[in-house]
């Protein structure tokens, strides 16, 4: 059976992008024997959770007048 | 004549994806995110003419807000490897379980993450040098496949793999780090 840290690098993958049925069948067997790496799995995916939902950071008022000023620049030079 | 459409189309288009262009450059170069917008501004309209359709901006513009980052990381020599231990053993979900900070919780590590507004997650990912947190923006954030950003940062997919992982134990160790000294592991904390 794979070790833990493995699983644990498993579920991430997992998690950003399909892996082959054979890595799945390893990551499975490890985690119907291994309690601690299942909380481990729910909490990946909490994790990965917190990153996917952050919202937008703010286009500061100051900042969005500076590039319409730059906009408006290349629109003129044309 | 089609200079100038070309001008006021790139304009109108521009403005439209600014807001998600700056959010983006704060992630990507925190501490500069307006210079890396203008880099990309300035960019992007001289290669105007490159695209074909506007269905396809918003990746035109992020392909070329994330180089315009590399070429400044580059610039500032940023972002050594960071040592292998103890990054890659840390791993949040045992410290939390082990320290125990909310005794009379039923649901520890969803508490913990719920200690954190988007102010502290910012603040953390910030914190996460360059190297690790572009992979964890474009891929967990900005939802591209691993092959693509590999290809865009220019490094080999499994060296991609490999700083996504250590980007994910640095951004937990972080996360960790943050709540001790800004008290969210106290009952009754901020």
């Amino acid at each position: 059976m794979i070790s833990c840290e493995a699983a644990v690098r498993r579920l991430w993958e997992h998690l950003e992008s399909p892996v082959s049925l054979a890595e799945r069948a390893l990551l499975d067997e490890h985690l119907a024997l291994c309690r601690r790496c299942c909380g481990e799995a729910e909490f990946a995916a909490e994790l990965r959770g917190v990153l996917q939902r952050l919202p937008p950071e703010e286009l500061p008022p100051d900042a969005g007048q500076r590039f319409e000023a730059l906009i408006r620049q290349m629109e003129e030079q044309a | 004549m089609t200079a100038v459409r070309d001008a006021t189309a790139f304009g109108a288009l521009a403005r439209d994806h600014l807001p998600r262009l700056y959010s983006l450059a704060r992630r990507l170069l925190p501490e500069d995110p307006e210079e890396l917008v203008q880099d990309c501004l300035l960019h992007a309209f001289r290669r105007f003419a490159d695209l074909r359709d506007e269905v396809a901006a918003e990746r035109w513009f992020n392909a070329i807000l994330v180089n315009c980052a590399k070429d400044r990381y580059r610039a500032a020599g940023r972002s050594p490897e960071v040592p292998v231990d103890p990054v890659d053993e840390f791993s949040l979900f045992r410290t939390i379980a082990a320290a125990d900070p909310f005794p009379y919780s039923d649901s520890l590590h969803v508490d913990f993450l719920c200690r954190f507004g988007a102010h502290d997650v910012h603040a953390v990912l910030a914190d996460v040098p360059d190297l690790y947190r572009v992979p964890l923006v474009l891929v967990h954030m900005e939802g591209y496949p691993t092959k693509e950003v590999a290809a865009a940062l220019e490094v080999p997919l499994g060296t991609l793999l490999s700083r996504l992982h250590r980007g994910r134990k640095l951004f937990e160790r972080r996360l960790w780090d943050y709540a001790v000294q800004h008290d969210l592991l106290r009952d009754g904390g901020r």
